[in-house]
């Protein structure tokens, strides 16, 4: 671990947050990630969960916290700590996206606005490796770091009721996947036939924070070859290892 | 089980909530006044974290198929068996075909009805609470039959109406810790948080309660970080947003306070148009 300097702050009875610089860096996230295995790893017993973001953890115990001075020397011990320094593992995803304007609802405005076509909108869209920071704000969606500043776009000053699911849009300096039908004001640029999201499986994404993502450009006939595979439980995304 | 003959306005099985997926963006859920679930639940000699309905202003209409007995806790809704009126914070037997009604809205906003065993909809993730799209319903629908413990007969024979502290449920004042961003506020920012009386807009549900009155402010948005049922945002235009159970786990603005569990439990007790305290409590 990089021994960042980080903030303890008591967050209600049961929860400490704990702090890391205020900033969107990889470096960040994997000390955040590492310190997360080690606080599952090490505090099962009393915790709930870690839910993780950017640059902070919020630590759930299953009771109401005693003594939070003592708890949160606990955690910086536990953060300096030399032992169980493991290497995460981390995926590279391949996630096949139809580009085509019967989904890419804003790819015409956006080609438009940013004089780029429609073709050259795709590219810079599909050429990245995303970082997935955490999973947020609904089951399943990632927040995905490393949308070419080209491709940065505000959000529609008027969100959508309904955006479908597998939507894959942009908002702002981010791009994501809506892994359901959910009201949004994000630009949508195409669409995902895969399931990020399935409560009946264990666990319920097949991504994690710290993987990463590569969007693959496919066309009508594939995606509705994907869907109806995902629709059957036979499709298994494709990945590999992280060099 | 339980026939649903009408749903009621928003009427959802719950339990005490989804640990352990918040990882995967998955939402707490849960009862929104775990208080009043519990006691339901201890008055029927369940256990604590065994599913209930939550009861939503307008009660649903609900018909036995079987043999049990029930508890209800929490608002006061005027309900009825065969329209014969039946009081809260006792249990009470049912019989096969009976009806429980629900009137008028006396007291409070949520009511919970506890049933002997607990209620057996599907457990998804660990948890019976209904939120969509982890669960294919959000909420109970007409028509639909909640699977209950099998009874043979009635095993409780007596019962008595039990004192429940419920003074809660018409109190005014919330008990709040400082949120993270809270020391971001200035001075007279802070006192007006503890000064002012704050009022519930008709936005507000199992996810977010938003306050009518504003806190003019020029905080800057956060990197995107963890919240938890009871967070108090601040957004830039001012509005004061309570996060309830089915908050998302994650969020971009200003966290400036933080609702102890029974000030969460007071909360899911009250409606559009009620009257609001913040009162500062520290940190052990």
């Amino acid at each position: 671990m990089k021994g960042f300097q980080l903030k303890f702050l008591p967050f209600n009875e049961r929860s400490i947050l704990v702090e890391l610089p205020s900033r969107i860096e990889e470096d960040v996230l994997k000390d955040v990630l590492l310190f997360k295995n080690k606080i599952r790893k090490n505090l099962s017993k009393v915790i709930v969960e870690v839910i993780q973001s950017y640059n902070s953890l919020l630590v759930v115990y299953s009771l109401t916290i005693d003594d939070f001075n003592s708890e949160i020397l606990n955690l910086k011990s536990l953060y300096e700590s030399q032992v169980d320094d493991v290497n995460l593992e981390s995926l590279v995803w391949e996630i096949p996206v139809c580009y085509d304007t019967k989904f890419g609802l804003d790819l015409n405005e956006i080609s438009e606005e940013k004089k780029l076509t429609i073709q050259e909108v795709i590219q810079l869209h599909s050429q990245p490796f995303y970082m997935v920071y955490f999973i947020g704000f609904l089951p399943g969606f990632l927040y995905l770091g490393g949308l070419d500043h080209q491709l940065q776009f505000p959000r529609k000053s008027k969100p959508r009721m309904k955006v479908e699911k597998g939507a894959v849009a942009i908002g702002g300096h981010q791009t994501g996947i809506y892994p359901n039908e959910s009201p949004g004001g994000w630009n949508i640029i195409g669409n995902s036939p895969l399931e990020f999201f399935n409560p009946q499986q264990s666990p319920p994404c097949f991504v994690k924070a710290g993987d990463q993502v590569q969007f693959v450009p496919i066309d009508i006939l594939e995606y509705e070859k994907i869907k109806r595979d995902v629709g059957f439980g036979v499709y298994q995304p494709k990945f590999r290892k992280r060099l | 089980m339980i026939r649903v003959l009408k749903a009621g306005l928003y009427t959802s099985v719950q339990d005490l909530g989804r640990f352990g997926h918040g990882s995967f963006g998955v939402p707490v859920s849960g009862v929104m006044d775990v208080q009043s679930a519990k006691f339901a639940n201890a008055l029927l000699g369940n256990p604590e974290h065994v599913a209930v309905l939550e009861i939503t202003m307008v009660g649903p209409e609900l018909e036995f198929t079987e043999v049990t007995s029930i508890c209800m806790v929490g608002a006061e809704m005027s309900p009825a068996i065969n329209g014969k009126p039946i009081k809260n914070n006792m249990a009470i037997n049912v019989f096969q075909g009976d009806r429980l009604t629900f009137g008028r809205l006396q007291k409070g906003m949520r009511c919970y009805l506890a049933v002997l065993g607990g209620v057996q909809t599907e457990s998804v993730l660990g948890s019976r609470s209904m939120y969509w799209p982890v669960t294919l319903q959000s909420k109970v629908l007409k028509g639909d039959e909640l699977k209950l413990m099998e009874m043979k007969k009635h095993i409780l024979e007596r019962h008595a109406v039990v004192r429940f502290g419920d003074s809660y449920v018409v109190s005014e004042t919330l008990e709040v810790f400082e949120g993270p961003e809270f020391n971001e506020l200035s001075k007279e920012q802070q006192f007006i948080l503890f000064s002012k009386s704050f009022t519930i807009s008709n936005h507000n549900s199992r996810m977010a309660y938003q306050l009518n009155e504003t806190l003019q402010n020029s905080l800057n948005a956060i990197i995107t970080a963890p919240v938890l049922p009871g967070t108090v945002q601040l957004t830039p235009s001012g509005q004061l947003i309570v996060l309830m159970r089915d908050c998302q786990t994650t969020g971009g603005y200003p966290r400036v306070l933080q609702l102890t569990d029974a000030s969460i439990n007071l909360l899911a007790q009250k409606g559009v148009g009620q009257k609001l305290r913040f009162v500062r409590k520290p940190y052990v």
